[in-house]
């Protein structure tokens, strides 16, 4: 075979064109569920006075769209630009990458239908059924199937570095989904983690964080190795440096989950694991930085013409503000400020917006004219962009800077008697409402931003012609080239049946989710005798609670600090959640704390704070749920849900599942008779009920146990 | 909580694999070269109607 024979080949831009699209689209809906979001935080009202939109449920809609829509289809994208061109190839197979294609977009839109009915499991960034979830997993490996493909038949002999982050992104987040999304299913539309408690946790943060690492971080820094570049016509300033920042990021990465942790009912160990890693973290993220704007080195003057790179510039100095920030977050002192409050929501932001939404922009600004052989509509339309985006964000983070270390002023504050300064939990949030007006109007500057480009980006299209095909060539590799042994993919040439192996796996993990958890139900939390199972009517209402996302601004986990204990009550402890499935320990406090309050206010306080919450809590946030009075709770899965728990291990006595609906009934008829006395009618069979229940079981079990021990 | 040996030995596994990856690259000349291929991916839309039977780059390496 001759080394000097060129091929001729055809990257397929059609598949970029696509998934371009969509990150346009899908990121103007999950920016604008945002900023309703966020306006429901100073106007209750703007939820529309339904159930499917108010805050607890467009919340995840929110942070799915603009995470797996969004930044999703942007980095399928820029992969299904530059990898090819990387690789002198097209991708390995048109059909995957069309299957990848219409499958991710599906589970959007699924995703988008099931949020607002409250189908959810409630766990961070993996709130999606257990059906979906399946599907994500297919599609997933579809899409690293595809990459590996390409790998193989590839004409370039060295993977550039943007490839490493490619491939480590596929393989990591393909773990991390499936670990934390195991789950044995009640129904179509129900499923109970197969982790409890503080195990369900600390699942749930090893997935979370390494999401943000492995979905947020490491393609995008792939992108910006090829993207940045290229846009600044300039090598990368050391590609020594991406080898060692890449290879010492990742490997840390999987460690650093524990830090969202911190002062919980985690224990003590794990959390320090997750400091240290977390502080080692600054490291190779700040080389990552460094790398990418030394880039720019002698460049500077384009940037100030170029607002591709205005954009990209903005991204990366938003990378490094955000990875210094969060290991600064990540140490124990820093974090008891900042956990709960909107420092946090402040902080992702700042990555959400500056890293992956910059990054994204200033990439389309540069590949879409490109795909379309023309230059851009308008550059002053794409400078006004940027600068509505950056005033966006300027106006969306400081202010939830503001609240967040005003909040934990007051929280803390205890008067000269040594007692709480501001013991009720809503003087604190009134104060912060200005700030959160301010946020909403930086996230309507960053989507006007965002609206313009979409409009830009249209005319363009229309200005320029599209090409299906891009056509290359190159020689192709000589196939006996193997110096010191096999390449791993070299091995596994000529060997579809690895694929299928692949595919075969992905099929499993409906089995696994059946296997996995009776293997792990005996499961030796330091157990408190007096904490027993739910009872069938507070499971039902528990689910309730999950299915509205109360757990997007309640947290259930009362920290060891005098500030707390003395609001809320005894610090919550590792043995009290070992029937939650999933966990309920919260990220976020815009209401105050729930573990304790079980017992503190009378079943009719609860009734009317639903029905109205301002009402017993004057200027209160919290949307009212007026329609929970009378609907009527479908308890037809009730026998199955019992089924499920006992198979997790949850101690019911044999053959309850008969009995569970009586017990229903009986207690539900209890809470009906005490709203009576209270002069409140309702019917036994209505979600409030189950609601009342659950809430007033809430950390009960230990006070019982302090109870008989005096 | 013996979740979190199952937890740290994925996270071990991971790294593990990782660090054979590593080495397995490096062995295999992957960054032996740490300067060219940055500059390669600057260049790769060249015009190709003209001198069409010749490589339009040589391999740097190998």
């Amino acid at each position: 075979m001759n080394d000097a024979t060129l091929e001729r080949f055809h990257y397929d831009n059609k598949i970029v064109k696509y998934f371009g699209a969509a990150t346009i689209i899908w990121g103007l809906v999950g920016m604008l569920v945002g900023l309703i979001a966020a306006t429901q935080l100073f106007l209750p009202e703007a939820n529309l006075g339904n159930p499917y939109t108010t805050f607890g449920r467009i919340r995840p809609l929110h942070t799915n769209a603009v995470i797996f829509a969004f930044v999703g289809n942007a980095i399928f994208a820029g992969v299904y630009y530059s990898m090819p061109r990387l690789l002198k190839t097209p991708m390995w197979n048109k059909a995957l990458s069309w299957f990848h294609f219409w499958g991710w977009q599906l589970i959007i839109l699924s995703a988008a239908l099931t949020l607002p009915l409250g189908i959810t499991t409630s766990k961070e960034y993996a709130e999606l059924e257990w059906p979906i979830d399946i599907a994500i997993a297919l599609v997933w490996v579809a899409f690293g199937a595809n990459m590996i493909g390409t790998l193989i038949k590839r004409r370039e002999r060295h993977m550039y570095v943007a490839i490493w982050f490619y491939l480590a992104s596929f393989v990591t987040v393909a773990i991390l989904h499936i670990f934390n999304s195991l789950e044995l299913p009640v129904s179509f539309f129900k499923s109970y983690s197969a982790y409890a408690g503080v195990q369900d946790a600390l699942v749930q943060w090893w997935y979370g964080h390494n999401a943000v690492a492995f979905f947020l971080t490491t393609p995008f820094l792939g992108l910006m190795y090829y993207f940045l570049p290229k846009a600044a016509n300039r090598p990368v300033y050391s590609y020594k440096l991406s080898i060692v920042h890449f290879w010492s990021l990742i490997f840390i990465y999987m460690w650093a989950g524990p830090h969202h942790l911190l002062y919980t009912a985690l224990p003590e160990w794990a959390q320090v694991l997750g400091t240290i890693f977390s502080v080692m973290l600054v490291a190779p993220s700040w080389g990552g930085m460094v790398n990418g704007l030394l880039t720019l080195r002698g460049a500077w003057d384009k940037v100030r013409q170029e607002p591709i790179l205005k954009f990209m510039v903005v991204a990366v100095t938003a990378y490094g503000m955000a990875t210094f920030e969060g290991p600064m977050l990540s140490l124990k002192n820093v974090n008891a400020i900042a956990h709960y409050t909107d420092w946090i929501v402040g902080h992702v932001h700042i990555g959400g917006l500056g890293w992956n939404g910059f990054f994204t922009f200033g990439m389309l600004y540069w590949m879409w004219p490109r795909l379309f052989k023309t230059t851009i509509y308008s550059n002053k339309l794409a400078n006004t962009h940027f600068w509505l985006g950056t005033l966006g964000i300027i106006f969306y983070a400081l202010p939830l800077y503001v609240s967040g270390l005003t909040q934990f002023l007051m929280l803390k504050e205890f008067n000269e008697a040594g007692r709480l300064a501001y013991p009720n939990f809503l003087e604190t949030v009134i104060q912060i409402v200005p700030m959160y007006m301010l946020r909403a109007l930086g996230g309507l500057l960053y989507l006007s931003g965002a609206v313009i480009m979409m409009y830009n980006m249209w005319m363009t299209a229309k200005k320029g012609s599209f090409a299906e095909e891009e056509e290359d060539q190159a020689p192709a590799l000589v196939k006996a080239y193997k110096p010191h042994g096999e390449f791993w993919h070299r091995a596994w040439e000529r060997k579809p049946v690895f694929f299928t192996i692949l595919a075969t796996v992905a099929v499993a993990i409906g089995g696994v989710v059946e296997i996995i958890p009776t293997m792990l139900v005996k499961s030796n939390i330091p157990t408190i005798s007096s904490v027993k199972p739910y009872t069938p009517l507070e499971l039902e209402g528990r689910d309730l609670y999950i299915a509205n996302g109360c757990v997007g601004c309640h947290s259930q986990m009362i920290r060891p600090f005098r500030s707390e204990t003395e609001r809320y009550g005894e610090y919550s402890k590792a043995g009290e959640f070992v029937y939650d499935r999933p966990f309920l320990w919260g990220s976020k406090r815009t209401g105050p704390d729930l573990h304790r309050v079980g017992g503190k206010y009378p079943d009719s306080w609860h009734y009317h704070h639903m029905t109205d919450p301002s009402s017993m809590s004057p200027g209160s946030l919290m949307p009212p749920y007026p329609w929970m009075t009378t609907n009527e709770l479908d308890i037809s899965n009730l026998p199955a849900k019992i089924r499920t728990l006992q198979k997790l291990g949850v101690p019911y006595p044999e053959g309850y599942d008969e009995q569970a609906v009586a017990d229903y009934e009986a207690q539900a008829s209890k809470v009906v008779g005490n709203l009576k006395e209270a002069g409140v009618e309702v019917a036994p069979n209505t979600e409030i009920v189950a609601l009342i229940a659950y809430l007033q079981r809430l950390g009960t079990d230990i006070k019982q146990s302090t109870a008989s021990n005096q | 909580m013996e979740v979190i040996f199952v937890l740290i030995g994925v996270s071990l596994v991971l790294a593990i694999t990782f660090l054979i990856l590593f080495f397995k690259a490096m062995k295999d000349g992957q960054f032996d070269d740490g300067y060219t291929p940055s500059v390669r991916i600057l260049f790769e839309n060249q015009p190709k109607k003209s001198n069409k039977d010749q490589p339009k780059q040589s391999k740097s390496y190998e």
